[in-house]
């Protein structure tokens, strides 16, 4: 990658507290356009609020977030949507709208946003379905009658339905089998590579960082300590950091991640 | 920047694509598509090269350009290649199909059918739980131990002495009203002094005890609703089982006997603040005084008139937590179905007291109390 990459994602002394408690100290974090941004970090060390700053659901107590090199914290209503429409998001359980079937799911930001007749809405949200790896049927499915696999696959379906430019992901892959956290980050792969998605990934899932992520991001201490490439990050002289890759199960999954490279 | 994508047939027969294929234009470009794509000839080539913009909306209207073949797309980047791959692919799986309505008066008939069949099995189950609701008692009342005297007392908090605020204001206000009404039609036949035994006879027999139960199963058959509904739906219930602990026990029993001990008393209040609400207006509106009132209350009203009021408040009581803990059961998934039951468990508690308490004047009229 060369060094004058476009950067679509600008955080800046980020400071975030709730109460008493300071989640974000100090927090700087670039994300460039078409790379996917692995963001890890113990339990409770504020990914999700991170990505809730970003996509602005969080008022940051200070600091800028700049989407698009926008400040998100200070933008209209009319601006504000026109930045959402270029973002997806995954949620942590899917958030779909328990009251509507997968495809109106979909749908919904379709209809909102685009001036549609319904059949062409129905076939792009088939598409979608079919993108997510989902099979046709699903689209008629309500979401409580999902398995959990499917609930994230249909909330990544309706995350793209306005072929978003960057894709907000936490924790995909948790609560997925093994064979279907693979494909999922194949799906997010191939997804890349085709739409030229840039991808901000949550995730605790060892594999999928050594599989498809170009860069890592790693939280502690309230900061961002260091976002680079996996080989720099693994290197990284820092307790945390050291343990969490040099622990068996980040061995186990860096010697698949090579394997797989091999063959 | 953004250009209308376009689409035209060139002199050569060949389909030529250009400008931005993409979610915003994509209304008109798919009518253009759908012309070009009735006066093309067959094995006609598409040139993409001149499109700026291509997302998955456009990929999917140029595979339909080339009949789903798509060998036939030329001047595609390898990027874009990989994406009309990727779309193809799940094009392929796709089947864009609106789930099939069946036409309107089968569709109606069909609704009715399940109507009825549901209010059925609504009913046989409810039936079920009572029994299943008396069985426990039967099991549980023997044995001192297995009480469970905290969450009782909890519950009589919640819906017996939280509740008397409001069953005693709408009675007092219903007890008001009736005696407004009483007065004014009794008062063309020089009858005012009758609104005294008005008041007391509808209040003791029907209107305390029916306004209480109307207010308790608004108030917490619907609460009970939604405290099992939303266990149900977080799968609590399903780990009381697997505890060893019988759902009905913990959840249904403590409610229930809470609901038994409570509306007897609150329909007792209920009764005194009609009968209050009646006072107020016979004294300031009819010239009765308050010893007058009571002298005539204490000359007709009987004791009996009472006791056929109070009588109905327990089974009232052991109905509506039955329907509302029940409802609570029926529960599925999601939060949605805990709100769905909540009125329906309300709706039917209300209409249940109702019917009952129509059957029971009947009842008691053959009785002759």
């Amino acid at each position: 990658m060369s060094a004058a990459r476009e950067t679509v994602i600008e955080v800046r002394g980020l400071r975030n507290q709730f109460g008493e408690q300071v989640v974000h100290e100090n927090l700087d974090l670039d994300v460039y356009k078409g790379e996917i941004l692995g963001v890890v970090g113990g339990s409770g060390s504020g990914k999700s609020v991170l990505l809730r700053s970003i996509i602005g659901l969080n008022r940051p107590a200070a600091g800028s977030v700049k989407v698009f090199g926008q400040e998100v914290t200070q933008l209209g209503d009319r601006e504000r949507s026109l930045i959402e429409q270029r973002c997806g998001v995954l949620f942590q359980n899917g958030a779909l709208f328990s009251s509507l079937t997968v495809a109106e799911n979909v749908m919904v930001p379709l209809r909102e946003h685009h001036n549609l007749p319904l059949a062409l809405m129905q076939r792009l949200a088939a598409l979608k379905i079919a993108l997510a790896g989902l099979p046709a049927e699903a689209g008629a499915k309500f979401p409580s009658e999902l398995s959990g696999g499917m609930v994230k696959r249909a909330a990544l379906a309706r995350a793209l339905a306005l072929d978003p430019e960057i894709l907000f992901l936490d924790e995909p892959t948790a609560g997925l089998d093994p064979i279907g956290a693979a494909a999922f980050d194949q799906l997010i792969l191939t997804l890349r590579e085709s739409l030229g998605l840039t991808v901000f990934l949550i995730t605790h899932d060892l594999d999928t960082l050594y599989t498809i992520c170009d860069r890592v991001a790693v939280i502690a201490q309230k900061r961002v300590l260091i976002a680079d490439t996996l080989d720099k990050v693994e290197r990284f002289d820092e307790p945390w950091v050291h343990d969490y890759f040099q622990g068996p199960r980040g061995r186990a999954a860096e010697s698949a991640a090579h394997a797989a490279k091999e063959h | 920047m953004a250009e209308p994508g376009t689409v035209t047939l060139d002199a050569g027969g060949r389909i030529v694509a250009a400008g931005d294929w993409t979610l915003a234009f994509l209304p008109a470009l798919s009518d253009r598509v759908g012309a070009v794509k009735r006066r093309r000839s067959d094995g006609a080539t598409i040139d993409a090269s001149g499109i700026a913009h291509l997302d998955t909306a456009g990929a999917q209207l140029l595979l339909d350009l080339a009949g789903d073949s798509k060998d036939g797309i030329g001047g595609l980047d390898e990027g874009r290649r990989a994406l009309v791959d990727t779309v193809a692919k799940a094009k392929a799986a796709a089947v864009a199909k609106p789930p099939e309505r069946p036409p309107g008066l089968i569709a109606l008939l069909a609704r009715t059918g399940a109507a009825v069949e549901t209010t059925w099995l609504n009913a046989v189950m409810l039936v079920g739980f009572i029994g299943l609701m008396l069985a426990t008692i039967a099991r549980v009342v023997p044995n001192p131990r297995r009480w469970r005297v905290t969450s009782l007392f909890f519950h009589i908090e919640q819906t017996g002495l939280d509740a008397v605020p409001i069953v005693a204001l709408l009675s007092f206000l219903v007890g008001a009203v009736v005696a407004f009404l009483g007065a004014t039609v009794l008062r063309d036949f020089g009858a005012s002094v009758f609104t005294v035994e008005l008041v007391g006879y509808s209040f003791l027999r029907e209107f305390g005890v029916l306004l209480t139960a109307i207010l308790i199963a608004g108030r917490s058959g619907s609460a009970f609703t939604a405290q099992i509904g939303s266990m149900k739906a977080r799968e609590e219930i399903d780990a009381i089982r697997t505890l060893g602990l019988d759902p009905v026990e913990v959840l249904v029993l403590p409610r229930a006997l809470a609901l038994l001990i409570s509306m007897p008393m609150l329909t007792f209040i209920a009764m005194l603040a009609g009968i209050f609400g009646g006072a107020m207006v016979c004294i300031f509106n009819l010239d009765i005084s308050p010893g007058m009132f009571l002298q005539r209350f204490h000359d007709t009203a009987s004791v009996r008139h009472f006791w056929v009021g109070m009588s109905k408040a327990p089974l009232f009581a052991f109905l509506i937590a039955a329907i509302g803990c029940l409802e609570g059961f029926k529960v599925s998934g999601s939060a949605e179905s805990v709100g769905g039951h909540t009125t329906s468990s309300v709706v039917q508690s209300i209409f249940v007291v109702i019917l009952i308490d129509a059957l029971a004047a009947i009842f008691f009229m053959e009785l002759d109390v």
